[in-house]
């Protein structure tokens, strides 16, 4: 893009109010969540830790979304593909990596729930559970709060295609219009919920629900993670003026299995996951940062090694970390009487 | 102290709590200006404003689901489900979510969420407004669920449903709405979560229930008592879950006859868990049987008179059961 008048070419996040530093910071953190995760799956495969669940390919948009949302405002709703969204809001790998092996110190659930399952008050990232998308009724709820309390909060929550179908999607979005709460629905339409292709799932666009709830609804290139925190900026912008939800489906795909319990040769071929693959989102944006002048080869090493001794680090420590006591297995079902609870 | 209806203490243990807290607010279908379909809320938008009494859009999942996010957002909602038949699509975000939020988050995040919903039978509310669902959250752990029989309790224990820290199912009997009436003080208080009361004492035999059945029981024990002599212990359960052991096998033991009552159906009703319980600790002691007298086996209730009738509990009944068990 130019500006008029001048020979200066103005780059796309300078003019989206991103400094340098934090476009960069954008991919150092794309590729540590994608690190995070093939490391994840071999773990898996190796035996060390019982199950991994997968997000390649949508660490693009999952950061940028994190980088435009308020770290010390907002509430965060995220589903279980979301390490790059986590990662970006406060979550460390070390954190990630005592819940892949559902160590005592984990602090999403101490080892109690299955890793992708986050939640930690303090990075205001709200507790989720298996059944999807009962989280976005919560999210309404979340909202509601900062609604009556007169907080400038938003709370942004996130979901597969799949949860589109379920009635909780419907009910809280539809909630949140009525009232106008500050609430960004997020879907990260991936293409497939398990084995089931979009085309199985429903007709039309998810992005035009929104028309029936009276909110805008966008759809966005979940490779392009630029155009994604624009739209995310929007949102939130809308949300904390008091001009209600916004629906936002990120268009990306899920190149791995649905999880390692699942193969996924039986309902797609090679041939599709492989064209899928060449449409990746960080390359594109790597080569992005490097015609800014603001990356190189040397600093792409650099961080490599940066990444794998953070990760071969968190992953000694959380091998090495033990268990929740089993004394301690059956606590907190009540507050306990002490006062901790 | 004056009298007030079982249904006014509901209201007004609404109106003292949002008085008292601001985080507490109620909200559900035709809440707001109307009031609810049976007035429990009357006035609370007039008095809050449309947040507080807010009119949410007729979808139980999302009363409940909105609660639940509100709630570990540090407010304390109170979620009514304008019929207790109605609360199944909600079912998922209460034994899902709020059951296992504080457990599955390693006590990080809480749900101090209240979830009132209206049970029971008698109205000619057919099939789908009558019900009483409480056996299928009874037995799940993380929830409370109280089911109050009188207006002083109706009171304290929704006060207590509030101010706990965990979700509370809160399940008022629509029966008893208008035609209980107690006495219930002017001033602050709360009936504590997970303690039975003694309705009355009695020597030949015990009868543990909650909510409108015990009425009937108080009925026919008067008249067992002029009658045969026969003298009636009668213990209100209040809180189902968690059930109070001590006092149930105290009530159990004073008389070694024992008669659960209860409007919802036999089979894996509270009734089976109370049973249990006294013949796990007390079975040497008991004279008799355990004896469950409850609503029968079938999906719910007819909404023709006669068919009423023979499916809900009365004094009648009640007396019979009690007078069997007394001279066995």
């Amino acid at each position: 893009m130019m500006h008029t008048g001048s020979v200066q070419r103005a780059l796309r996040h300078t003019e989206l109010g991103l400094t340098d530093e934090r476009a960069v910071d954008m991919y150092k953190m794309m590729m540590l969540a994608r690190r995070f995760d093939e490391r994840g799956q071999l773990l898996q495969r190796a035996g060390k830790v019982n199950f991994h669940i997968s997000g390649i390919t949508q660490e693009p948009s999952q950061v940028a979304m994190g980088f435009a949302m308020d770290r010390e405002r907002d509430w965060f709703l995220p589903y279980y593909r979301d390490y790059g969204f986590v990662l970006s809001i406060g979550m460390t790998v070390k954190d990630l990596m005592l819940s892949l092996y559902a160590k005592g110190e984990d602090p999403n659930s101490a080892g109690r729930q299955m890793p992708g399952h986050f939640g930690s008050k303090r990075l205001r990232i709200v507790t989720g559970s298996s059944p999807v998308t009962t989280q976005v009724p919560h999210a309404a709820g979340f909202a509601l709060a900062a609604k009556m309390r007169k907080e400038p909060s938003v709370a942004i929550v996130t979901f597969g295609d799949g949860s589109s179908n379920q009635g909780d999607f419907h009910e809280g979005c539809n909630f949140a219009g009525v009232h106008q709460l500050p609430v960004i629905f997020v879907c990260e339409n991936n293409q497939y919920a398990i084995s089931m292709s979009l085309e199985k799932q429903t007709r039309g666009r998810i992005c035009d629900r929104a028309l029936g709830y009276g909110f805008p609804g966008v759809r966005v290139d979940g490779n392009d993670p630029l155009e994604v925190y624009r739209v995310f900026k929007e949102a939130r912008e809308r949300a904390v003026s008091g001009e209600g939800p916004t629906l936002i489906e990120i268009m990306t795909y899920r190149v791995t299995a649905h999880s390692t319990s699942d193969n996924d040769m039986a309902y797609r071929t090679k041939e599709e996951v492989d064209e899928q693959k060449a449409k990746d989102g960080m390359p594109v944006y790597k080569q992005y940062l490097v015609d800014a002048g603001l990356w190189s080869e040397e600093k792409e090493a650099t961080l490599q090694a940066e990444i794998r001794a953070t990760i071969d680090e968190a992953n000694d420590y959380a091998e090495k970390a033990p268990f929740q006591p089993v004394e301690d297995a059956f606590r907190y079902v009540y507050a306990e009487e002490n006062g901790e609870g | 102290m004056p009298v007030i209806e079982y249904i006014e203490a509901i209201r007004l243990a609404m109106k003292e709590e949002m008085e008292r807290d601001n985080d507490v607010f109620v909200l559900g279908e035709d809440v707001g200006l109307k009031g609810g379909v049976f007035g429990t809320t009357k006035g609370l938008q007039q008095q809050f404003g449309e947040l507080r009494a807010l009119d949410a859009p007729l979808a139980e999942s999302a009363i409940a689901g909105v609660a639940i996010g509100a709630a570990m957002a540090g407010m304390k909602p109170i979620a009514e489900m304008q019929y207790s038949d109605f609360m199944f699509p909600a079912t998922n975000q209460i034994i899902s979510e709020a059951a296992k939020i504080r457990y599955r988050s390693n006590n990080d995040w809480d749900c101090p969420v209240v979830i009132r919903a209206p049970i029971g039978g008698g109205v000619f509310g057919g099939l789908y407004h009558s019900q009483c669902p409480e056996s299928v959250f009874f037995g799940t752990p993380g929830l409370k669920i109280v089911a109050p029989a009188t207006a002083y309790d109706a009171k304290g224990l929704l006060k207590a449903a509030i101010r706990d820290p965990d979700p509370v199912i809160f399940f008022e009997n629509k029966k008893c709405y208008r035609l209980i009436s107690d006495e219930v003080p002017e001033e602050d208080y709360v009936v504590p979560i997970g303690k039975s009361k003694v309705m009355r004492e009695g020597t030949d035999l015990t009868v543990i229930g909650y909510s409108m059945p015990l009425h009937f029981a108080m009925q026919a024990a008067e008249e067992l008592s002029k009658e045969h002599g026969i003298e009636a212990h009668i213990l209100d359960l209040r809180t189902i879950q968690p059930l109070d052991r001590e006092g149930i096998l105290e009530a159990a033991a004073k008389t070694g006859k024992v008669l659960i009552v209860h409007e919802d159906n036999k089979t894996g009703g509270v009734g089976a868990e109370v049973g249990t319980i006294i013949a796990e600790e007390l079975l040497y002691e008991l004279d008799a049987p355990i004896r469950r007298l409850c609503a029968p086996d079938v999906p719910a209730m007819p909404i023709n008179p006669p068919g009423e009738k023979h499916y809900l509990l009365n004094k009648e009944k009640l007396k019979k059961a009690m007078l069997e068990l007394a001279r066995y």
